[in-house]
C-alpha cells in the first residue's frame, strides 16, 4: 500500500556526517566520544491521509547544531516538526531528549524547548505585551522583572505595545511570538517557517539571534524555503524530505 | 548558555490564576461570549408562558424543567468557545508544549468557562423563576441545584469540546457526545426541586449532584488534557 522506499538524509558536508544520520546507521558507532544529542529521533515512520511521508527518520541533534529540513510543499516537514516537538505521535520510531523518551520527562523536556508553530497562538482580544508577558510566564522562563516593552522593541514593535493584536497585521503577529525568543532560556528552537511574514531586516536580525543562540550551546531546527544568508553552507546541516505524489500498491 | 538557567517553576496557584485571568480578559473584551449563552437563556424561559398560556399552575408544575433545560442548552451552546478559538490561532499548541501540567491548565480554563456562562445563568435564574410562578418553597433547591449542576455541566462538557476541537464540524457531534452525560444533572436537579416543591427533604437528590460535581471536578481535567493531546496529533 504504502511506498516502501527509504527517503535519505543528505547532509551537505562531509563533516557533518555524524550529526545527521542516513536511515539505520547506529549513531554510536560514530560518536564514540561525542556528548549524547540534545535531540534525537529514531526509526521515525510518518503516515498522513495514507500516504507515507517519511520512513526509518534517524536524526540527532547536538548542542550548537542549526537544522534545515527541507523540501516541497506537503512532504511532511510541518509533520516531522511536531513530531519532534512532541506534538504529534509517530507512526512508528521515537524521539529521545538528553536520552530519555520525550513522553516519559514532559515537563523537563518542555522547559527546554521552545516550539514556535505556523500559527502564531497570538490572541486577537489582547494587545501585544499582553501576548508576550502571558507566554513568557506560561513557559516559565522569565520571572516578573522581565521588560516585556524592551523586548517587543527588539522585534521593531515598539509603539504597538498597548494595541490589541486583532488590529496588527500578520507579519506583527508572528513578530509577538517570536520575541519569545529574545528572552528563551530553552536550548532546543523548533521553528515552523518563522521567516513567514518576516520582511528582510527581520530575518537578518533572526538569524543574528539564531547565530547567538547556537554559540552558546542551544540548537536550531527550522523549516524555511529560504536560503540562511548569513550562514555558511557548511553551518547548517539540512534534512530533506522528498515529496511523492503516488502511493502506489506494491 | 552552556548551563542553562533552569527555568522557575510557577506553582499550581500562580498557573491556575495566569491562565483564569487571561481567559476572563478575553471574554470581556469579546462580550458576545458572556452575552450570547445568558440572552438564549431569557428568551427560552420567557418564550414558554407565551407559549402555553399563562395558567400558573400549569407554570409551576413545568417551571423546574424549563430552567434547567434551557440552561443545559445555553451551556452547550457556549461549550464551543472553550477550545475553538484557541486552536484555531495555535495558543492551545503553546499551552500543551509549556512546562505546566496540563490538567492545572485545563481546570482554569473550565473554572473561567464557568464564571462567564455558569454564574450568569445561576443569578438570573431566580429572576425567570418569578416569571414562571416559580413554587415559593422551591427557591433554594433551584439555586442549589444549579450551583452544584452548571459547574459539572461545563466539566463535562470540556471533555465532548476537547474530543471534537479538532474536527472542522464537530457541532453536531459534540451534541451528541455531551448531552448523554447531561441527563442524570437534568433528572436529579428537576426531581430535587420538585421535591422541595411537596414540602419533603431533597438532600438526597443534591448529594448525588454533588457527588456528580465532585467525581467531574477531579476526573474532568484529565479527560480533558488526554483528550487535547489526541485531538492535536
Amino acid at each position: 500500500m504504502y511506498r516502501n522506499k527509504k527517503r535519505e538524509l543528505i547532509p551537505l558536508s562531509a563533516t557533518n556526517t555524524d550529526n545527521v544520520n542516513v536511515d539505520s546507521t547506529p549513531i554510536e558507532s560514530e560518536q564514540v566520544n561525542m556528548p549524547p544529542p540534545l535531540l534525537s529521533a529514531t526509526n521515525l515512520t510518518c503516515i498522513r491521509e495514507e500516504r507515507l511521508l517519511f520512513d526509518q527518520l534517524t536524526i540527532a541533534i547536538n548542542a550548537g547544531d542549526i537544522v534545515q529540513v527541507e523540501g516541497p510543499n506537503g512532504s511532511g516537514k510541518t509533520s516531522l516538526l511536531r513530531i519532534l516537538a512532541g506534538l504529534s505521535q509517530p507512526y512508528e520510531g521515537e524521539v529521545l531528549f538528553n536520552e530519555h523518551a520525550i513522553a516519559t520527562c514532559r515537563e523537563e523536556f518542555h522547559q527546554h524547548l521552545l516550539y514556535l508553530g505556523h500559527l502564531p497562538g497570538v490572541k486577537g482580544e489582547m494587545s501585544a505585551q499582553e501576548n508576550l508577558a502571558f507566554n513568557l510566564a506560561l513557559h516559565g522562563a522569565s520571572d516578573k522583572s522581565i521588560n516585556t516593552e524592551a523586548t517587543l522593541a527588539e522585534v521593531n514593535l515598539t509603539g504597538f505595545e498597548d494595541s490589541l493584536a486583532s488590529h496588527l497585521s500578520a507579519g506583527q503577529h508572528r513578530r509577538i511570538s517570536l520575541a519569545r525568543l529574545y528572552q528563551s532560556n530553552a536550548r532546543i528552537w523548533i521553528l515552523d517557517e518563522p521567516f513567514t511574514a518576516i520582511d528582510k531586516q527581520g530575518v537578518h536580525a533572526l538569524e543574528q539571534l539564531f547565530k547567538a543562540h547556537i554559540a552558546k550551546g542551544g540548537c536550531v531546527v527550522l523549516t524555511t524555503h529560504q536560503d540562511l544568508l548569513t550562514f555558511s553552507e557548511q553551518q547548517v546541516k539540512k534534512i530533506t524530505l522528498d515529496y511523492t505524489f503516488d502511493s502506489y500498491d506494491e | 548558555m552552556n548551563q542553562p538557567k533552569t527555568p522557575h517553576n510557577l506553582s499550581y496557584r500562580s498557573v491556575f490564576s495566569l491562565v483564569l485571568k487571561r481567559d476572563l480578559t478575553i471574554a470581556l473584551r469579546h462580550k458576545d461570549d458572556i452575552i450570547n449563552p445568558i440572552l438564549f437563556f431569557i428568551i427560552v424561559v420567557t418564550l414558554f408562558p407565551l407559549g402555553i398560556g399563562p395558567e400558573a399552575q400549569t407554570l409551576s408544575r413545568i417551571a423546574p424543567g424549563i430552567i434547567w433545560v434551557a440552561a443545559l442548552l445555553a451551556t452547550l451552546l457556549s461549550l464551543d468557545r472553550l477550545f475553538k478559538s484557541d486552536h484555531s490561532d495555535g495558543s492551545l499548541e503553546q499551552m500543551l508544549l509549556s512546562p505546566q501540567p496540563i490538567f492545572i491548565l485545563v481546570l482554569a480554563k473550565i473554572v473561567a468557562h464557568w464564571i462567564i456562562t455558569g454564574l450568569p445563568l445561576i443569578l438570573i435564574a431566580p429572576l425567570l423563576a418569578v416569571l414562571l410562578h416559580f413554587n415559593e418553597q422551591s427557591y433554594g433547591a433551584l439555586m442549589l441545584t444549579l450551583l452544584l449542576g452548571t459547574p459539572v455541566l461545563s466539566l463535562l462538557g470540556a471533555i465532548g469540546v476537547a474530543l471534537t476541537v479538532g474536527i472542522k464540524k464537530g457541532g453536531v457531534l459534540l451534541s451528541l457526545l455531551v448531552l448523554p452525560l447531561y441527563i442524570p444533572v437534568l433528572i436529579f436537579a428537576t426531581s430535587a426541586i420538585d421535591t422541595a416543591a411537596l414540602g419533603l427533604p431533597y438532600s438526597g437528590q443534591l448529594a448525588i449532584i454533588a457527588a456528580l460535581f465532585f467525581g467531574s471536578l477531579t476526573l474532568a481535567p484529565f479527560a480533558v488534557g488526554a483528550a487535547l493531546k489526541v485531538s492535536t496529533n
